[in-house]
């Protein structure tokens, strides 16, 4: 057997280097480890040393993703409808994806943001954004389900978000087009100047239970907020923004945004925000928004809609804002383990600038300023300045930390990760990707506490990394060992949607929290059936609804009659299985709401307007038993008006009987 | 595994036929065998011994009715018809204490090791549901199974 394991390593190792001549990262390449192939093996059985939590971009989702192996464990269906397990189709579910607009199936999510206490990873939630229509979703990672959305108003293209502070007490949402007041919309869009605002919004995150409210919002003079990270240690009560657009453009905005040499990084002092509204400083403001709360006891979501917002206008607010100049357009805006260094990747400069968060706080007091922006103190760029990555590499746009004193950026143009000394500012080592790197993440890169050991570079471009499949691809991500000085390449692997940003975590912080089933004993579902003598339909005018259970292998009931056309039948499937990895399936035949996929112990419930008279067959959808393709039953649908009576039964009928009688002979 | 060596065969084919990539190659992974075939998730630990007395515990008769009713009903009658698995009359003469306590409790240590559990297996050809009882609560249901079979 051990000779098996040393061919089978071979094999892997002659995989990875490929036959493929001149492919980039092929074989002959100096940025492939040559033991690449034992440091990603995770053998059967065997788990992987993190999680990474990652975004699925357009896919409005986030994957679990396992490393070293890149292996995609599972993903999470979060602001878009989900086939794979009725998440948004499903009547529990559906007020899950309720806005102010109405119901929304699909939209983009972008960054992940990992709860942390004092500025390390705690393994309690993970928090996403919706960008599109502007939402921040909270997502346990015990059931490793979505609680929480959180729609915030106000706000056009959420991107500037879900970024938290030291302790999670707040998560931010800046936003990445300025817009009028909601409550006042209808302007010209020439107004830019005077009626546009870029408003920040607070979501409070509650210390025990994660529920999500926004304290307040910030009215910003109108610039585009692109990426933000709070301080950490003594930077703690700030928060810092990366900005584009303060030219307050409004059309042609890839020239017409691009005419400075600096943007801004907006530092926000939260604490002081805070007690400016303790104060009273507030104004309340009228705003339509939605919140969808999550019931692990009921298995069911709920949505409430809101109508009002805190907001903070700076004008009454002194010393809480301040704008620091970064060149140019910086994207990423990232602050290192210590506090002390914030890290502006200007992604149209040739440079690298890096603040420190003394000499910020030295130019506040000494009120070393370079005039105001909007009302807004603009500190001068280099009283505030630690020093600048002179000719880095082309497009920076984030970085991340090691946790060794250096930082690692990515950077698209120019494709490559580039690891460099923040305090000597001096590059130490580059590497190329594969291709064209957006997001970075090094397992508790952007925490006080990096975990370091490798970082994962997830590409905006994938061209002829797989086999190819046709126009659309997946898109591509790369592990690189980064325990040794030079950056080694370890492994490709494909992800689902974009991956807009991922936080890698110990698995040992989660995996003992893990929820595996829902027991029956604490089910509060208000329709839920806990034992087969409980199961059977009941009419309340058109309203049908059947109580129905399942376990290996069967339905109960699993003959229903008395069903006619025009009505509304709703089944509230309880799974009773008690035992994990479990689940099973429900599927009617023509019904326009896709199956259900109901998890031990969960009840869940499926809406159908039959539209044929006639008998429906309908069956489990999840292989669970070798009897599996036994699980199925009949519906029978009468016309309108007909006086076939409500019945329901299972192994019970008089046919039943006489074929169970006749077996027996 | 006839299979099995004829794909390492084609691996370390490949690897040769490559050329230069052979001196890069990984080392033996460090991986146990027993690790290698750990298959499953076992449940709890064994139980040897289960004390009954008379008269039956009415209050564990009814928490024990009530379990049933929840968790084993589904699939157990309390006659002799088998549906999914065996109807419950007798199985208090048929089994010991220890044997159903540990096939409720530890249903899959009795399905890898015990000869009676795996013929029930091969019979009703679905694996008893571990369904999350406590050892507690599968004393109640003895004790409810014992009534059911008219013991007082």
């Amino acid at each position: 057997m051990k000779t098996k394991y040393y061919l089978f390593s071979l094999a892997i190792g002659a995989l990875a280097l490929g036959c493929k001549p001149g492919g980039k990262g092929g074989s002959g390449s100096t940025e492939l480890a040559g033991d690449a192939a034992q440091k990603v093996y995770v053998a059967p059985g065997e788990h992987d040393e993190f999680y990474s939590i990652v975004s699925g971009g357009f896919n409005g989702q986030v994957s679990v993703i396992g490393l070293p192996s890149g292996r995609t464990l599972r993903n999470i269906p979060v602001f878009s409808q989900h086939p794979e397990n009725g998440w948004g189709y499903s009547e529990e579910t559906k007020p899950m994806l309720n806005t102010s607009h109405g119901f929304i199936p699909w939209d983009d999510s972008h960054h992940i943001a990992l709860s942390t206490t004092n500025s390390e990873h705690d393994g309690r939630w993970a928090f996403v954004n919706g960008n599109n229509t502007p939402r921040i979703a909270r997502i346990s990672l015990s059931s490793f389900k979505t609680e929480e959305i959180i729609e915030i108003p106000n706000s056009g293209g959420n991107h500037s978000s879900p970024f938290i502070t030291a302790n999670t007490e707040y998560a931010v949402a800046g936003t990445r087009f300025s817009v009028p007041p909601d409550n006042n919309a209808d302007v010209p869009i020439s107004s830019f100047k005077e009626n546009f605002k870029g408003y920040i919004s607070f979501i409070s995150i509650d210390k025990e239970t994660g529920r999500m409210g926004i304290k307040f919002q910030l009215k910003t003079p109108g610039v585009s907020y692109d990426l933000a990270r709070a301080g950490k240690g003594k930077s703690a009560d700030w928060f810092f923004f990366s900005t584009y657009n303060t030219e307050q453009a409004s059309t042609l905005m890839e020239v017409n945004a691009s005419q400075k040499d600096k943007d801004f990084i907006l530092a926000v002092n939260w604490k002081l925000a805070e007690k400016y509204l303790a104060e009273g400083k507030g104004k309340k403001e009228a705003a339509k928004y939605a919140h969808n709360v999550w019931d692990e006891d009921t298995h069911m979501a709920t949505s409430t809609l809101l109508n009002e917002v805190m907001t903070l206008d700076p004008k009454d607010c002194p010393g809480m804002l301040y704008f620091i100049p970064c060149p140019k357009s910086p994207h990423g805006c990232d602050v290192d383990p210590t506090g002390n260094y914030i890290v502006g990747s200007g992604k149209l400069a040739a440079v690298i600038p890096v603040f420190s968060f003394d000499k910020m706080q030295k130019a506040i007091s000494g009120k070393t300023f370079d005039g105001s922006f909007d009302g807004i103190p603009v500190l001068k760029y280099e009283a505030v300045l630690h020093g600048e990555v002179q000719k880095p590499g082309l497009g920076p746009l984030h970085t991340e930390f090691d946790g060794k004193g250096n930082a690692i950026t990515s950077f698209f143009v120019s494709s490559e990760l580039v690891r460099w000394n923040i305090e000597k500012l001096e590059v130490i080592d580059r590497v190329p990707t594969y291709y064209s790197v957006g997001h970075l993440s090094i397992p508790g890169g952007p925490t006080a506490k990096p975990h370091g050991k490798y970082v994962v570079a997830y590409n905006k471009i994938t061209k002829d990394r797989y086999l190819p499949t046709g126009p659309e691809l997946a898109h591509s991500a790369q592990l690189y060992d980064i325990s040794g000085d030079k950056m080694k390449l370890l492994l490709d692997f494909p992800t689902t949607g974009e991956p807009h940003y991922a936080e890698a975590i110990p698995a040992k912080l989660i995996v003992d929290k893990v929820r595996k089933i829902y027991e029956l004993e604490k089910n509060k579902h208000p329709h839920v059936a806990k034992s087969e003598k409980d199961t059977r339909i009941e009419r309340k005018g058109n309203k049908v609804h059947v109580y129905m259970t399942t376990i290996r292998s069967h339905f109960a009931p699993d003959n229903l009659e008395g069903i006619k056309m025009g009505d509304e039948v709703y089944f509230h499937v309880t799974n009773l299985e008690q035992d994990w990895d479990v689940p099973h399936g429900f599927a009617v035949r023509g019904a326009q709401n896709a199956e259900l996929l109901i998890m031990p112990g969960e009840t869940q419930t499926y809406k159908w307007i039959p539209t044929k008279v006639g008998v429906t067959p309908f069956y489990c959808t999840d292989f669970c038993s070798a009897l599996h393709q036994e699980m199925q039953g009949y519906i029978r649908v009468s016309p309108a008006g007909s006086n076939v009576p409500l019945k329901w039964g299972l192994g019970n009928t008089p046919e039943a009987a006489a074929e169970k009688a006749v077996a027996g002979k | 595994m006839k299979k099995l060596h004829f794909l390492w065969a084609v691996f370390l084919f490949a690897l040769y036929s490559c050329g230069g990539g052979a001196k890069q190659r990984a080392d033996s992974p460090e991986t146990s065998e027993e690790k290698f075939e750990k298959q499953e998730v076992i449940y709890g630990t064994e139980v040897t011994e289960v004390e009954l007395t008379n008269p039956l515990n009415a209050s564990m008769v009814k928490e024990g009715h009530e379990i049933y009713e929840m968790k084993c009903m589904s699939c157990h009658k309390l006659d002799d018809t088998r549906i999914v698995g065996p109807g419950w009359a007798g199985v208090t003469k048929r089994r010991t204490a220890v044997w159903l306590t540990n096939m409720i409790t530890n249903v899959d240590i009795m399905l890898e090791e015990d000869a009676e559990a795996q013929k029930m297996l091969e019979e009703c050809l679905i694996r008893m549901p571990n369904q999350n009882v406590s050892l507690k609560e599968s004393r109640s249901l003895i004790e409810f199974m014992r009534k059911n079979d008219g013991e007082i």
